[in-house]
């Protein structure tokens, strides 16, 4: 069955399927990346000069870099409050959000059946109102002569003279509920994952169910309880509308603090250094808890 | 070679290195004009990977690919007459039926689309469902609207990529028939990639039997069946008692081999090695078995001295286990012709084949490759 | 298994969904507040924050809030022109990411995920730096820049997901069936990749509708609804406001409802 070879075979051309030429790929990522490049890693460099400014400079006059580091000591120094504040309130709403979005992340894997995908759209629905007007609303319903406030005064939880709104629960109530589907999401992601079919088998196993969660669901899901967490604290971190609009004077976070100091005050050398200082604070406590969590893979 | 037809199929030392792995090795094949031609290999042996490279989804490291006189091998897979059934389908799931029917023509601009297309959809029994969505077919519908898409294009040589690997039994065995009655209709070259054996002996004129990236032999079916040769062939194209022996030499039309104290002699055809050690293979329903003493139905020589070790009754035959006077056991499938009962496990019998069932193999081979994947 | 080991079993199934259903009450509380204040008529009373009387007149004059529906308008206008820039640069960007292989492939994919884990205070502080340093004026372009930039990497990552998801195989029977390269492109990979890039304009509309911590310090002059609403939050909320408020939860409530139908009747066509 021998067959002669042709005589001389063209050349091996480039695969026939996807043309993969070196350059192509370059120019379809090169616009998204000037983009990001230019208007979120050049804007860092800008930040960490701005940090650096000499402080005693002003809009009219123009600032002089002076590699003043002392800006950094002088914002922790002066804010050091509200820094704390941030990472304290944020990390309060960010537990009460794993509680609140856990439940319902595994109700709905678990026991949402056919009505899944619409439990999922509800959870999502909420999100395509203006967040500023639903904080608004938690303004209204914490109100002092709200009901809220009249059910926990009756049952004596409140004082006659106490009140929700202008307090640090006001502040991390509304923390947590504007970031809860942030958490719901990707706990849903890892919980719908899980084969039902494990769990019963451990229920076989264990007998007790809270064991069996403990030891096959929880673990199970901790990519997403990672994810989760961080999705709903680093934001959380950095806002400052709920503490503006829930709060007093005396839950001003770092968000609030630098918002001021650029739009107000105008320091935006203690401005720049407290948004990096933020920075470092948030990235610092994500990388040490991704550690401790034992999954540096998530992204 | 004078007897290729125009428009024969030719693959020559066709070889696909991948990174680290060489998938085909210097394949050569021919597939004749019009023929239905099954390449029968285990999953990973390189079928799909050769498939690729005639269909120029995947470009060859070395060798050629003609078609006729026409060198397609590094040609675009939009401009060679060659049309795919793949495996999982590949249907597009936006457009319906009748479109993913029409692709092929709409994008080479023929005329009658519609009377086409309409026919085809007849041909594969599937008019009423022309509107509806693939997601909405079953399987074998699916399969079905794959075949009427490749088909209705008339290419040259129709791949079909193991089509019928995700059906249930049944259904296979009914769209084998269908797809080779289609074949016959309308007379094209097909290639059928398999790893059922069983499928392709009903269903190809010819089959190349392919091991880890080369072709072990081809041929018809009943060539392949009756006169293996390689162990893997013999293993993998249905079961084979494989014995040890030295090849004595060829006298005259026969070659004689010393085969455990008895010199058996096998047709020269047969006999695909002609020296030093060798492997005896006879296929098990051509083993012949009788209580000792008793008369069997064979010319040749009669082994002494074994005795039953294992029956399964399976119905239409009886399946008998025989352990060997030199440990071996042997396999031995007999019809169920009511002559005789079932020979009871630990009865004595002796053992005999007419020689020219017999097949010799060369020794160097692995005397178990092709059973596991088999 | 005994009565009361049955009774503790239907309790123990039927708590976690009350108690999901009762956090999905939750989250809706807010909107419901919404809603109910888009009819509330507190003309007559100073206290914002309670409801009085029904009325149609909010949604009958819905724009005489001085510079609410400016507002409405230039947050509209920012979020479809950012939203098909980013739309468009995103989609290219997740072609490039799945389907090449570049130098600066880790590097960009680092890029890309950045901005979804930075807090918007600081991605917003640092525009403004740079603006302020090369003294670009403050005003619709750079809220649009902002815009575009944070919405770029939702989009990537919607996109590349879909794309990821497409089983190549359906281009290869596309080339296979006589389709050049380009066709193959847009009679099979772009329609089946357009669902996802429409989820992605979608989420980049509402995030750039809604942003207002990183808008707020790169606006300058111009005023979005987010901004109007938090300035207006100082003073006294025009009750208008919620108008708005309900029109867009309806509208992303009417959209994601017309998609689930749509799944719906193709599940049940799929089912006869
Ligand atoms: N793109 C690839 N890269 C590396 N190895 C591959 C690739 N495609 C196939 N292979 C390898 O080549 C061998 C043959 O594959 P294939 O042709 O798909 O086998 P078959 O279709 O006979 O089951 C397999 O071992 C497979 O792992
Ligand atoms: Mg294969």
């Amino acid at each position: 069955m021998a067959v002669q070879a042709p005589e001389a075979a063209p050349p091996p051309r480039a695969p026939a399927v996807r043309p993969r030429r070196k350059l192509t790929g370059y120019w379809l990522i090169l616009p998204g990346a000037l983009w990001l490049g230019l208007f979120f890693v050049v804007p860092f460099y800008s930040l960490l000069a701005t940090s650096l400014y000499d402080p005693n400079g002003s809009v009219l006059g123009g600032y002089d870099m002076t590699y003043h580091f002392a800006n950094f000591v002088d914002a922790i120094k002066d804010y050091w409050e509200p820094l704390l504040r941030s990472l304290g309130y944020a990390g309060i709403a960010t537990l009460i959000c794993l509680v609140l979005g856990y439940l319902l992340a595994y109700a709905i894997a678990f026991k949402g059946g056919r009505w899944r995908t619409l439990l999922l759209v509800l959870v999502i629905a909420p999100f395509f109102t203006s967040f500023l007007l639903r904080t608004l609303s938690w303004k209204l319903i914490l109100a002092d002569d709200g009901f809220v406030v009249d059910a926990l005064q009756s049952v004596h939880i409140l004082g006659a003279d106490d009140r929700l709104l202008a307090t640090p629960v006001a502040v991390i109530a509304g923390l947590t509920y504007n970031f809860l589907p942030f958490m719901v999401l990707p706990l849903y992601a890892s919980l719908e994952k899980i084969d039902g079919r494990l769990i019963e088998a451990a229920g076989d196993l264990y007998a007790s169910p809270v064991r069996a969660f403990f030891k096959v669901t929880w673990p199970l899901s901790l990519p997403g309880v990672v994810a989760g967490t961080l999705l709903t604290f680093i934001p959380a971190a950095g806002d400052y509308v709920n503490a503006q609009l829930l709060g007093n004077p005396n839950t001003r976070m770092a968000g609030n603090v630098i918002q001021d100091l650029f739009t107000k005050t105008s320091d935006y050398a203690a401005a720049g250094a407290l948004s990096v200082i933020l920075m470092l604070i948030i990235v610092g406590m994500v990388m040490a808890y991704v550690r401790t969590a034992g999954t540096e893979d998530l992204v | 070679m004078s007897s290729v037809a125009d428009r024969d199929l030719r693959i020559s030392k066709l070889t696909k290195e991948f990174a680290t792995f060489t998938a085909v090795k210097s394949l050569d094949l021919v597939v004749p004009q019009g023929s239905f031609f099954a390449l029968l290999g285990p999953s990973g042996c390189g079928k799909t990977t050769t498939l690729r490279m005639v269909a120029g989804l995947d470009t060859p490291t070395s060798g050629s690919i003609h078609l006729g006189d026409l060198d397609v091998t590094y040609e675009k897979p939009y401009r060679r007459p060659v049309n795919t059934v793949f495996q999982n389908y590949a249907l597009f799931p936006h457009l319906d039926i009748y479109e993913n029917v029409a692709f092929g023509l709409r994008r080479r601009r023929s005329p009658e689309v519609a009377r086409q297309v309409d026919e085809m959809l007849a041909l594969v029994e599937l008019t009423s469902q022309a509107r509806k969505k693939p997601p909405q077919l079953s399987g074998g519908q699916q399969q079905r609207v794959a075949l009427a898409r490749a088909l209705i294009n008339r290419p040259e040589v129709l791949l079909l990529d193991e089509p019928l690997g995700a059906l249930d039994l049944k259904l296979r065995r009914s769209m084998q028939l269908e797809i080779k009655r289609i074949q016959t209709e309308v007379g094209l070259t097909f290639v059928h990639v398999t790893h059922d054996q069983e499928e392709a002996m009903t269903m190809a004129d010819t089959i190349a039997v392919m091991n880890a990236g080369v072709i072990e032999q081809m041929g018809s079916p009943t060539e392949l069946y009756e006169n293996p040769a390689t162990t893997f062939v013999a293993n993998f194209l249905g079961q084979s008692n494989l014995i040890a022996g030295k090849i004595i030499g060829r006298e005259g039309d026969v070659v004689k081999v010393q085969m455990e104290g008895t010199v058996v002699s096998i047709p020269a055809d047969r006999a695909h090695a002609d020296h030093g050690d060798g492997w005896v293979g006879i296929r098990p329903e051509k083993v012949l078995i009788a209580p000792a003493g008793q008369p069997i139905d064979a010319p040749g020589n009669h082994m002494t001295g074994a005795y039953v070790t294992d029956v399964s009754f399976v119905g239409v035959s009886t399946q008998y286990l025989v352990r060997m006077p030199w440990g071996q056991e042997l396999m031995a499938f007999e019809q169920n012709t009511g002559v005789r009962g079932i020979i009871p496990v630990g009865t004595a019998v002796d053992v005999s084949w007419r020689p020219e069932f017999a097949f010799l193999l060369d020794a160097s081979q692995d005397v178990n490759a092709g059973i596991e994947e088999a | 298994m005994s009565g009361f080991g049955r009774i503790k079993r239907w309790i123990g199934d039927h708590l976690v969904m009350a108690l999901g259903l009762l956090v999905l009450v939750y989250m809706f509380v807010p909107i419901a507040v919404v809603i109910l204040m888009s009819f509330n008529d507190n003309s007559k009373s100073r206290n914002l924050y309670a409801f009085q009387n029904f009325t149609w007149n909010n949604w009958t004059g819905m724009c005489k809030p001085d510079g609410m529906c400016a507002a409405v308008g230039k947050s509209a206008e920012i979020g479809l022109l950012a939203t098909i820039v980013a739309t468009i640069l995103g989609t290219l960007a997740a072609f490039a990411m799945v389907r090449h292989d570049f130098k600066g492939k880790s590097a960009s994919n680092v890029i890309i995920f950045l901005p979804m884990a930075s807090p918007e205070i600081v991605m917003g502080s640092s525009l403004l730096a740079l603006f302020l340093s090369v003294g670009f004026s403050l005003g619709f372009w750079t809220i649009f820049i902002a815009h575009v930039m944070f919405c770029l990497s939702f989009v990537v990552v919607t996109v590349k997901a879909r794309l990821t998801g497409l089983d190549s195989n359906l281009e290869q029977a596309a080339m296979d069936l006589y389709a050049t390269e380009s066709q193959t492109f847009w009679r099979v990979t772009f329609p089946l990749v357009l669902p996802g890039i429409l989820g992605a304009a979608l989420l980049s509309f509402s995030l750039s509708f809604d942003d207002f911590i990183i808008t707020n310090l790169n606006a300058g002059q111009t005023t979005t609804f987010p901004m109007f609403v938090y300035g207006a939050a100082q003073r006294g909320v025009p009750m208008q406001v919620n108008v708005i408020g309900t029109i867009m939860f309806l509208i992303s409530i009417a959209i994601v409802l017309g998609g689930e139908v749509n799944n719906r009747r193709k599940a049940r066509a799929l089912a006869a």
